[in-house]
């Protein structure tokens, strides 16, 4: 059969024929196989969701109980059969409950990765390759400029910034879902003991972290409380980048204002933002990964999809790799 | 080179000084010979190395990989250096950690390479360099860091080192050379003060404190002598054993933009004035004028013919081998009338005293000068002697009131820093148009002169107003019946070709927030044109003349 014939991108998103059910779809299915808990991939109002258990706990938390007619817990290596098409999800490594999709019908085996990254993450089970016939990659970073710098230098900046300015705060932008998580653990594993200070937007994801047995150490909402402002020198606080643009941000003594993100990597990026100190660090494959996992897995054909396709069907294309991209529309990048 | 890398990728976000300085202070603290006066040379831009084009890198870039993708590359980053030291790829077997090249490493190899070497060496070296350190090798080749940091704040820096003023920084300066490891050791008690051998350094400037309320009533008039403040740039000119160096009020050299000047400078002796365009003897040009000769490094023929330069002089630091700075200023000024008549007349005149008998009368002299060059007066202590930096009581700025424009604000930008929260430039536009047509035209944008309850009351207007948004930028309504007005002052008017409006506003800042004035009573764009006539433009003139 044709991969084609097993796959195709309908408006909806990515559909499977002969399986009837769509991945990551962006608008309200029968069926749909969520990959991740990022809001552009596990959308509410679909009849029947199929994730891994953290995935529905996570879509659970942002959109309500009711946010699926029902729903069905899968686990990481588990294969079941959807009208005689094989499915089984593998771990993505890009955030907790994470996953790749991979589609198998008559001897064609599709793995549709979602989003996924190949450094090491104590708050994810690690990316496992599949091999394949055609291999669905993101493409976020998708350029060669993009290359993540190890992220315990990153964390080793942010500490060595905030002991060279003790009466600021380190305001640390972070995305809710998994990256602000990521950032805990990394500055956990770096030896921070202090309280970390989060954002309010943060508080359910974090708390279901850590009910998940991810440590994150003593975190504490940063409010006011009878003292004042300066109660946060020389403080680290976590929250979601938009907050410090907001006058939620106005709380904290002469912040310097850090964003944990790939995007940090380019320097006009970072000074656009009024960013002081960019954090480099990523839940996305950099340029290195994404062309490694391509050819680990095998696969004799590349669907490129959200990100920059162009470079990455290009880079295909010198290494004898059939590719092409896969436009799908509605995907943002919300985990980065 | 790790860490100057790291310096470099800070600075170039930090938005306050004072960050900027603790940066630069740990650096230094923390940074052994020769690496950290290697950095501070490549900051002051004292450091020589030469060029490589920016043909010459991208050619070594594509020989190492698809030129294709390095397109997709360069396009979506935008920046040259940034770009390379991204995609720049990794020598096969390359093992990093253990052979990462010291600053000192990358300036000597970069110093040694001949001509037709140098792309060979540079390449070596961003083969032994991760990302940060390929970006900042790349940029001390392509010249010019451009990190937002100057080299009087680097010296700043140095000076909170050592804990000494940075005037002592400032005199030593250009008798020192890379990498200053003499500097280091006094500023860190472990030797003694650099010798000044050299000749024709900087001396540190004499600079007035501007005169505050109820300052004049305990003064006595008698004591202080008055001269017109002229509008342009303070210089010393130093001429010393055949040596020749024109110097800013912080000591950076700026003798290479100006040889007509130095051409001239034939005298023994340290002199202190205004650097202006023109002719002494005919005509004196504003500031928007002299600006066409400022922060260049050379100068065409036809800028020196269009643009002369001169020097209106007002102190005598130093007269043949005699320091007379210690002297009461009256016997410099005799010195110095006498000094000056020996020069060239259309290089050198003397700025006058303005004659004066009580404060009321100063201040009409004050408020209405004879030229629209001159920008207020200046009160100097008659008996005061010529000492380093801002001493309070013996020297005095006077400056005309600023002129003030009531304009709407039209567009507000998200601040930096401390102020990320806030909108706090504001674009401001008068009326122009013909009646009942009128649109707003920008005039010109402001970030201060605002008190920190001002910035909310505007910031709370601005989130209650916005129209559209554009990235950090909001538009805010603005129209004949609703805006917010704001009493902007300036210090004068450039025309411009590049504003819409055709003019553009010399240090403008809010003033006062009319909350009581109705947007549609805001100023018109004739009241800037009508300013704008008043101010003589020199080139014109000159085009008169000749």
């Amino acid at each position: 059969m044709r991969a084609s014939d097993l796959l195709c991108s309908r408006p909806e998103g990515l559909y499977c024929p002969p399986g009837d059910f769509f991945i990551d779809p962006v608008r309200p299915v029968a069926r749909a196989l969520i990959t991740h808990g990022h809001s552009d991939h596990a959308r509410p109002g679909h009849r029947a969701v199929l994730a891994t258990a953290e995935t529905l706990d996570i879509m659970e938390l942002r959109c309500g109980a009711d946010f699926a007619g029902s729903k069905q817990a899968m686990r990481l290596g588990e294969t079941i059969s959807l009208n005689d098409v094989k499915v089984t999800f593998q771990p993505a490594g890009h955030v907790l409950g994470s996953a790749q999709i991979c589609v198998e019908h008559r001897g064609m085996r599709i793995v549709a990765s979602g989003d996924y990254k190949r450094q090491p993450d104590a708050t994810c089970a690690p990316f496992i390759p599949i091999p394949c016939d055609v291999f669905i990659t993101e493409a976020t970073f998708g350029l060669p400029v993009f290359r993540h710098p190890h992220p315990a230098d990153e964390i080793a900046r942010l500490l060595k910034s905030v002991e060279q300015f003790p009466e600021r705060t380190h305001l640390v932008g972070a995305y809710a879902l998994g990256k602000a998580q990521r950032v805990i653990s990394l500055l956990r594993q770096a030896g921070y003991e202090r309280t970390i200070y989060i954002h309010g937007a943060l508080t359910k994801l974090c708390d279901y972290y850590q009910s998940r047995g991810i440590e994150l150490g003593d975190l504490q909402p940063a409010t006011v409380e009878a003292g004042g402002k300066e109660d946060f020198a020389g403080e680290i606080v976590v929250g979601p980048p938009a907050a410090f643009s907001d006058r939620w941000a106005r709380r904290f003594p002469d912040p310097v204002a850090c964003f944990a993100s790939g995007w940090m990597r380019i320097r006009q990026r970072a000074k656009q933002r009024g960013v002081e100190l960019p954090l480099i660090i990523s839940d996305h494959s950099d340029w290195d990964e994404l062309t490694e996992t391509i050819t680990e897995t095998g696969a004799g054909e590349v669907w490129v999809t959200h990100g920059r396709e162009e470079a990455l069907v290009r880079w295909c294309e010198l290494d004898g790799i059939a590719a092409r991209p896969l436009h799908l529309v509605g995907y943002e990048d919300e985990g980065d | 080179m790790r860490r100057f890398a790291e310096l470099l990728d800070r600075l170039v976000l930090t938005p306050s000084r004072n960050g900027k300085l603790t940066l630069l202070t740990d650096y230094f603290r923390n940074v052994e010979d020769p690496d950290r006066g290697l950095a501070l040379a490549a900051i002051t831009g004292d450091l020589s190395i030469a060029a490589v084009k920016p043909a010459m890198l991208r050619t070594l870039v594509t020989e190492r990989m698809d030129p294709v993708l390095f397109g997709y590359s360069y396009d979506y980053v935008g920046d040259l250096a940034e770009t390379v030291s991204l995609v720049w790829p990794e020598p096969p077997g390359h093992h990093a950690a253990n052979i990462r090249p010291t600053l000192a490493d990358v300036v000597g190899a970069l110093q040694s390479a001949s001509r037709s070497d140098g792309p060979r060496v540079l390449a070596r070296l961003l083969d032994r360099a991760d990302i940060s350190a390929r970006y900042a090798i790349i940029k001390l080749v392509t010249g010019g860091l451009r990190i937002g940091v100057s080299a009087r704040l680097a010296k700043q820096a140095l000076a909170d080192l050592g804990k000494v003023d940075v005037s002592e920084i400032e005199e030593l300066w250009h008798g020192l050379t890379p990498p200053y490891a003499d500097l280091f050791a006094w500023l860190e008690g472990k030797g003694p003060k650099p010798e000044t051998a050299a000749k024709a350094l900087f001396r540190p400037v004499m600079l007035a404190n501007p005169v505050g309320d109820g300052d004049l009533e305990r003064l006595d008039p008698a004591d202080y002598a008055a001269e017109w403040k002229w509008d342009g740039i303070r210089v010393q000119a130093v001429c010393e054993g055949g040596i020749r160096r024109l110097y800013s009020r912080t000591g950076d050299d700026i003798s290479p933009a100006f040889p007509d000047l130095v051409e001239a400078m034939t005298f023994e002796g340290v002199l202190d004035g205004e650097l202006l365009v023109g002719d002494p003897q005919r005509e004196t040009g504003t500031f928007s004028d002299l600006q066409q000769r400022l922060n260049r490094k050379t100068v065409s023929a036809k800028m020196l013919d269009r643009y002369p330069v001169f020097v209106r002089c007002y102190d005598l630091l130093q007269k043949g081998g005699e320091d007379v700075r210690a002297l009461p200023f009256l016997e410099r000024r005799a010195r110095l009338e006498n000094f000056v008549r020996r020069l060239d007349p259309a290089r050198f005149d003397l700025s006058p005293l303005a004659l004066f008998s009580d404060w009321p009368a100063l201040e009409e002299m004050r408020s209405n000068p004879p030229h629209p060059v001159i920008e207020g007066v200046m009160l100097k202590r008659r008996d005061s002697a010529y000492l380093a930096g801002r001493p309070k009581g013996p020297w005095f700025k006077w400056k005309r009131d600023p002129f003030t424009v009531d304009a709407v604000l039209m567009y507000a930008q998200r601040g930096h820093g401390k102020r990320s929260s806030f909108y706090s430039d504001y674009t401001f536009g008068v009326w122009a148009g013909p009646e009942g047509a009128e649109e707003l035209v920008p005039v010109g944008k402001a970030y201060f002169g605002f008190t920190d309850e001002e910035l909310r009351q505007i910031d709370k207007f601005v989130r209650d107003n916005t129209i559209e948004r554009f990235g950090p930028v909001r538009s805010v309504r603005a129209d004949r019946s609703h805006g917010l007005v704001l009493e902007v002052a300036f210090e004068g008017l450039n025309r411009s070709t590049r504003h819409k409006s055709g003019v553009a506003m010399r240090f403008p800042r809010i003033s006062r927030l009319r909350w009581d004035k109705p947007a549609g009573e805001a100023d018109r764009i004739e009241t800037l044109q009508a300013l704008l006539d008043r101010t003589i433009d020199y080139s014109e003139t000159e085009t008169r003349i000749s």
